[in-house]
C-alpha cells in the first residue's frame, strides 16, 4: 500500500494545485500549500484507512493549510482600513435614485446545465479573477472553502459589517459578469 | 415592517447567504420579492453562484 498511496497522492497534485492557487493566487504559496498536504497526508495514512474518497480527505486538508498561509500573511502585511472595497458605491448605477433596477435583471437560461460545461466554469474563473483582491479573498473563503463569516472575519480583522459588503460585492459583480459574459451570448 | 426598494433587497439577498435575518428583515424581503421579478432572478442567481462555486476548480482540467 505505501507505495500505491503514495503515488495516488501525486496524481491528484494538479488538481489540488489549481485548488490553491484559485484561493491564494500566487503560484509559490499555492505549491507550498500543496506541498505540506501532501507531506502531512502520507504521514496520516493510517487515519485515512477505511475512507471512501482520497481527494476529499486530502482537499480538506489543503484547507487548513490554506487558511494558515492566509493567517500568516494577514500578520505579515494587514490590511490598510477598510479602503475603496468597503463601498458599494460603484453599483449605485445600476439603481434609480428610488432604489430600483435601472435595468431589471432577467432570470438565466439553465443555470444548472451551464455546471457540466467545461467552458462555463472557466468563463466563471475568468469573473472571479476579475474581482478586486480582497473582494475574491473573502468570496472564496467563503464559497469554496466553506468557512462561516464570522470566522473569515476573525482571520482577516475585518468587522462582520465589512465582510458582508465584501461578499455582496463579490456576488454582485460576478452576477454581472457572467450575465454579460455567459448567459447574454447564448 | 419596511417596504424596501431593489437595492436594499439585494444587500438582504446576499446577506441572508452569510447570516440569519431578523424577522423583520425577512419580512420585508419575502414582500419585495413577491412584487419584483427583477429581484427574484437576482435571488436565484446569488443561489446559483454557491452551488457553482463547489464545481471548481474543475476537475477534468
Amino acid at each position: 500500500m505505501p507505495a500505491d498511496f503514495s503515488a495516488e497522492l501525486e496524481a491528484l497534485r494538479p488538481y489540488l494545485v489549481r485548488y490553491a492557487s484559485l484561493q491564494l493566487r500566487n503560484p509559490d504559496a499555492a505549491e507550498d500549500a500543496v506541498q505540506e498536504t501532501l507531506l502531512a497526508a502520507l504521514s496520516a495514512q493510517d487515519s485515512f484507512e477505511g475512507r471512501a474518497n482520497l481527494r476529499t480527505w486530502v482537499t480538506g486538508i489543503l484547507k487548513h493549510k490554506i487558511v494558515d498561509t492566509i493567517r500568516r500573511s494577514s500578520r505579515e502585511a494587514p490590511l490598510a482600513g477598510p479602503g475603496d472595497e468597503e463601498s458599494t458605491a460603484d453599483f449605485d448605477a445600476l439603481f434609480d435614485e428610488r432604489g430600483h433596477w435601472q435595468e431589471h435583471p432577467s432570470p438565466w437560461e439553465d443555470p444548472d446545465g451551464a455546471l457540466h460545461q467545461k467552458q462555463f466554469l472557466a468563463a466563471l474563473e475568468a469573473c472571479l479573477a476579475g474581482l478586486p483582491a480582497r473582494t475574491s479573498q473573502v468570496f472564496l473563503m467563503r464559497e469554496h472553502l466553506g468557512l462561516e463569516t464570522a470566522e473569515i472575519c476573525k482571520e482577516l480583522g475585518l468587522t462582520s459589517t465589512h465582510c458582508w459588503v465584501l461578499l455582496y460585492r463579490a456576488r454582485m459583480a460576478l452576477r454581472e459578469c457572467l450575465d454579460k459574459t455567459w448567459f447574454a451570448a447564448k | 415592517m419596511m417596504n424596501i426598494a431593489c437595492k436594499e433587497a439585494s444587500r438582504l439577498m446576499s446577506q441572508a447567504q452569510d447570516r440569519r435575518l431578523t424577522l423583520g428583515e425577512r419580512a420585508s424581503l419575502q414582500m419585495h420579492l413577491a412584487i419584483c421579478r427583477g429581484c427574484r432572478a437576482v435571488n436565484a442567481q446569488f443561489a446559483f453562484l454557491r452551488r457553482a462555486m463547489r464545481e471548481l476548480p474543475d476537475e477534468r482540467s
